[in-house]
């Protein structure tokens, strides 16, 4: 297969960027989407020009890292999958194809597809978590959890944290992401105790970072890699007015 | 060099108990004027880190990748062991140390191995507190499923995604000490050495890689819990930033290598299927419960799996169940990888590469219904299919053994400080618990007890013989190795080359593959170490890099970790010579038995190889570490 | 701030207001347009202008006549701050964005439909609310003002009916998302209740502007 492709160059936080054409020949259908690129930065190095830096680590869809908006669609046009499993079998020979990095404000560019989502960090570090220490907890079966409800906050916990759910809104809302783990914690007995301060830090932290409203489009939820529901936004909703009614943080 | 472990002394079931007793404490209100250097984000890295700041200890923690979350564990899918026997089918503390002792084929320390069993336990209590969602059964309590190299159900999963479930359970700990401001984290920032302050690991050296700056960090302790090295093949189901840098700077400051020949080829991955192919994707070993592996008796050539549907049972042989029926298809990773190599060099590999073999699910489908299979392993069938473009529900999924582990790493005592005072290593970094073979659900085990359970106990037995003292960051020691560290970076940046750092790596891995993989021999690791030695030599003076210093540059950090590789893939070479036995990962064809199984020489190798780096292309000198078993008896594993 | 502002002018906060008002413009819809099908009636709109008279006149309709226009307001100012938060929240835009094949193109217009809306609402109240208040027209038999008169005169227009018409489209569409997504801003979604309010939610976005719409057709014809 012979491919054109169309990316986005940015030097760094403080360049304004443009894109830039490449050709790419001989790409394998089995090829994934980055190891495509990594056959173009063979390509760049070989001539001395810079390669072009994208983010990617596990290559097996779980870590979270990669993160190309790639013909208009985070991770590309297959539904539930990452860019690393995205796979060129997805493509036609011949195709022209536009890669752009996460647009969003709370995710500035730092070099070329490559952007930073530490926002995502201090929203969890706003309020994610229980607060235990290590030892000290009671047997793991004192605890018992209805089936269901640990697969539903399973179902939710499974967020890898990429920020397609940010690339695709409208808005640059991060309601899906905040959501998911909002409502893993709200769901599960050992989140009971925080989970009014939890859902009132998380949001202000969500505002703070500077992404913006949910407005129910649902393209969050079409481009999950993993498929987190909707229903985890009204959750949080729900999370948020409890919260704001009830909390004794005045 | 004497080597002490320093296992406590004193009945097997007592010594951790007692050794908690014995280690010096560091007063509550003291442990503020400590600060600890945490290299790494995994599973031992951030849950040591969480747990040092829980203390009241200053911690600094680093990862090279933009959060803390992306840290490698995050992608084990099967499980998690630990002796909790809610089955009530036999296990105990008992079995499962003796379980990872024999899977272990007899070269791990039975101290270290006794108390990874009995922290287990804690482990699942900390995480389901933690708000784990691991799986129930309807009436809410855990469910467990089997592994590998056990006859009991012990391993607590989150469907296949209990890495990335266990991992976000350490870094919502850690997440939160971030915010108590205990804990202060460098995302972005790559270690690149440790600095030595009056024979003492006093602090490291970083690169920011995003503006390339070089900067040093002063502490009293430093832990390095930053993975394995299984990137040497270059192919391997380590993610792509994985790395031995921290590590191996840490050797050449003096810490010794243990066991680098000891890796683990994971039977269950999905085959390569070109040149363009850059890592390798695991399929859990947990499709190995319900999945049966099976060639033609007779070659087919180029078999794919939609043919392979019509395959009358008389002509499958399903090797694993044929060779070990006790076992089947559940027998440890080593030997499962072997058969698996075995029945291909025969000819009856099946795939267009003709290196694959069959992992087939109809019967399970038959015997549960789709559903159920679904509701087990669902995920890895999608993940198979997106990547294969095969349907496994409808036709086996082919399979393939891929370097995955490696149970060799820094040489730690029973405190798991290496041989550098004050620096520790945890989690894959080190070599200590798994001995010549993990088995499956152990790392995760590993790196959660060792950051949660061990090490801020013992870390507090080394502090309190400290001065609360800080080094400046301006210590002469500081500038030498950031000096060094330029210098190097320098140089790289200056050769100017033709081939790029992945044409050397993608080399290397070639020859590692090739010569030190699945099996290994005099001849073909000889041959190797030369073709290694004339591999480095190519590198200093052709590689090409791109761009400066002091921006994000992927082909700089590229090139700085492949040399690092390519010196400790040398050592691997150097430890699979020196040990002419078989056991575990580690396989000389000069060592087995008539059948063909993996023959141990007690007698001579019941030791911890330990290297100790004697300056720049210097051949690195042996030291041993005995291995005494009191409690087991050694035997050669049959899992027949 | 009180917790209350503070809650109210974060992101959900302004979106609950959002989605109150407009559920109330929802109920204030329904009540609209079972008072317009009088116009349907063949007694020459003498029941619609004494309906006309009890909805300028009652005083518990003229409560709820006032919680509507500041519905409205609040829903326009509202949504014109969350618009601007969210295109601050991406300052750069994509060059290919593939929109269409996520998320409805109602839902990524909610704004546009409702500008246009509020200019067909100035129109619409410049035509006949501020008419019936402060206009000069005549009384029917029965002594009540002649709205009907006022609405057939204008709806003899074709061009007028055009606009009507035009307008209950995208009220339509701006229905189709808005009415279904007020429930979930409202924290309301649930496996079993959810399908039902999307069922409810189309049906009322197709049924009501096409009532609205027969009425000016209706007209257009008879007169």
């Amino acid at each position: 297969m012979n491919i054109t492709l169309k990316v986005w160059r940015q030097k760094n936080a403080q360049d304004k960027g443009g894109f830039k054409t490449y050709p790419v020949a001989n790409v394998s259908p089995d090829m994934s989407f980055l190891e495509m690129f990594d056959v173009l930065n063979e390509q760049l190095l070989a001539k001395g020009e810079d390669p072009v830096h994208f983010d990617h680590d596990c290559r097996e869809g779980i870590c979270g890292m990669c993160s190309m908006y790639i013909n208009g669609k985070p991770h590309g046009p297959k539904d539930a999958v990452t860019t690393c499993q995205l796979h060129m079998r997805s493509f036609k020979d011949g195709d022209s194809i536009t890669v752009e990095p996460w647009r969003a404000k709370a995710f500035p560019v730092v070099k070329d597809l490559v952007t930073d989502r530490s926002a995502f960090d201090r929203i969890i570090q706003s309020g994610g978590y229980i607060s235990i220490n290590t030892g000290g907890v009671p047997d793991a079966n004192e605890i018992p959890i209805p089936k269901k409800i640990a697969d539903q906050a399973m179902d939710a916990a499974t967020c890898i944290g990429c920020g397609a759910c940010v690339a695709a809104c409208k808005n640059a809302s991060a309601m899906l992401f905040v959501s998911a783990k909002v409502s893993q914690l709200a769901m599960l007995p050992q989140g009971q105790v925080e989970r009014k301060t939890r859902a009132e830090r998380m949001v202000a932290q969500m505002d703070e970072e500077g992404f913006g409203a949910c407005t129910n489009t649902g393209a969050c939820s079409a481009e999950c890699p993993k498929e987190i529901s909707l229903e985890n936004i009204a959750r949080l909703n729900r999370e948020f007015y409890g919260a704001k009614l009830k909390s004794e943080n005045v | 060099m004497k080597l002490d472990s320093k296992i406590p002394e004193g009945p097997l079931a007592e010594k951790w108990t007692k050794h908690k007793f014995n280690v010096k404490l560091v007063n509550p209100a003291n442990k503020r004027k400590y600060d600890i250097i945490v290299v790494g984000s995994g599973l031992a890295g951030a849950s040591a880190a969480a747990s040092f700041g829980e203390l009241g200890y200053n911690v600094k923690c680093f990862c090279f990748q933009d959060s803390p979350r992306r840290a490698h564990s995050i992608a084990a899918q099967g499980g998690i062991n630990a002796a909790k026997n809610y089955q009530n089918d036999g296990d105990s503390v008992f079995r499962l140390f003796y379980d990872t002792i024999k899977g272990g084929d007899y070269r791990g320390r039975e101290g270290n191995t006794y108390r990874l069993a009995e922290v287990s336990v804690n482990i699942i209590d900390q995480c389901v507190a933690q708000g784990v969602p691991f799986a129930r059964e309807y009436g809410g309590l855990l469910a467990n499923r089997s592994f590998g190299g056990a006859q009991v159900s012990r391993t607590f999963y989150a469907k296949g995604q209990t890495g990335q479930q266990l991992l976000l359970g350490a870094y919502s700990a850690l997440s939160r000490q971030i915010d108590s401001g205990k804990v202060k984290m460098y995302n972005r920032t790559e270690m690149l050495d440790l600095v030595m302050v009056d024979g003492q690991a006093r602090g490291i050296v970083t690169r920011n890689l995003i503006t390339g700056e070089i900067e040093s960090h002063s502490a009293h302790a430093v832990v390095l819990a930053t993975g394995g090295y299984g990137n040497v093949f270059f192919l391997s189901t380590n993610a792509m930033g994985s790395n031995c840098t921290a590590a191996w700077r840490a050797h050449k400051k003096g810490a010794l290598f243990s066991n680098p020949c000891y890796t683990q080829i994971h039977p269950t991955c999905i085959p390569v299927s070109g040149d363009h192919q850059s890592k390798l994707t695991l399929m859990s070993e947990s499709l190995r419960n319900d999945g049966r592996v099976w060639v033609p008796k007779k070659g087919i050539k180029g078999l794919t799996a939609k043919a392979a549907t019509e395959i009358p049972e008389e002509e499958r042989d399903y090797y694993l169940e044929r060779i070990y029926p006790a076992f089947g298809n559940l027998v440890p990773r080593d030997v499962a990888s072997r058969n698996a190599k075995n029945v291909c060099d025969e000819g009856r590999g099946v795939g267009s590469t003709g290196l694959a073999v069959f992992l087939d699910f109809s019967d399970a489908i038959k015997r549960d219904g789709k559903d159920v299979v679904k509701g087990k392993y669902g995920n890895l069938f999608d993940m198979y299919k997106q990547i294969t473009g095969d349907d496994p529900y409808e036709a086996p999924m082919m399979i393939y053994p891929a370097v995955h582990y490696t149970m060799g790493g820094l040489w730690v005592d029973y405190n798991l400080m290496t041989t550098v005072p004050g620096a520790y290593a945890i989690g894959e970094a080190n070599f200590s618990d798994h001995g010549a073979n993990r088995l499956g659900a152990s790392a995760l085990m590993q790196g959660l007890a060792d950051g949660y359970f061990i090490i801020p106990y013992t870390i507090g037995n080394y502090l309190a013989s400290m001065p609360y003292d800080k080094v400046s960051t301006d210590h002469e020691a500081f500038k030498t190795a950031e000096k060094e560290v330029k210098e190097r970076l320098d140089k790289l940046l200056s050769i100017n080359g033709t081939k790029t750092p992945d044409q050397f790596h993608k080399e290397l891995g070639l020859i590692m593959w090739e010569y030190c993989g699945m099996s290994r021999n005099e001849k073909g690791l000889t041959l190797a170490k030369e073709k290694i030695k004339a591999l480095k030599k190519e590198f200093w003076s052709n590689v090409k890099l791109v761009g400066g210093n002091d921006e994000l540059n992927m082909s700089l950090e590229k090139a700085n970790r492949v040399a690092d590789f390519i010196e400790l893939g040398e050592l691997m070479i150097d430890d699979a010579l020196d040990r002419r036995e078989s056991c575990g990962g580690h396989f000389r064809e000069e060592s087995q038995t008539e059948e063909g199984e993996a023959k141990r020489m007690d007698d001579e190798y019941a030791y911890v190889a330990a290297w100790a780096f004697q300056g720049e292309n210097q051949e690195e000198i042996l030291h041993k570490e005995e291995l005494i078993f009191e409690n087991v008896k050694l035997t050669q594993r049959s899992y027949k | 701030m009180s917790w209350f502002t503070k809650a109210m002018s974060s992101n959900i906060g302004k979106k609950l207001i959002m989605a109150f008002t407009g559920l109330f413009l929802i109920l204030f819809l329904v009540g609209h347009v079972s008072g317009n099908t009088l116009l349907f009636g063949t007694d020459g709109g003498l029941a619609f202008n004494a309906y006309a008279k009890f909805m300028t006149t009652n005083p518990a309709v003229k409560i709820l006549s006032y919680i509507t226009y500041i519905s409205i307001l609040v829903h326009v100012v509202y949504s014109i701050i969350v618009t601007r938060t969210n295109k601050t929240a991406r300052p750069v835009g994509y060059e290919v964005n593939a929109g269409s094949t996520n998320s409805s193109w109602a839902s990524r217009n909610m704004g546009v439909l409702g500008t246009i809306l509020l200019i067909f609402l100035v129109v619409h109240m410049k035509g006949f609310w501020y008419e019936m208040h402060w206009g000069e027209i005549g009384t029917d038999i029965n002594g009540n003002k002649d709205l009907y008169g006022v609405v057939a005169k204008a709806y003899a227009e074709w061009w007028y009916v055009l606009l009507y018409v035009v307008s209950m489209g995208f009220l339509a569409f701006h229905l189709s998302h808005g009415f279904s997504s007020a429930f979930q801003t409202l924290g309301l979604n649930h496996k079993k209740y959810t399908p039902i309010i999307k069922g409810v939610s189309l049906g009322f976005s197709i049924l009501v502007p096409a009532i609205f719409a027969a009425i000016p057709i209706y007209m257009f014809i008879n007169s």
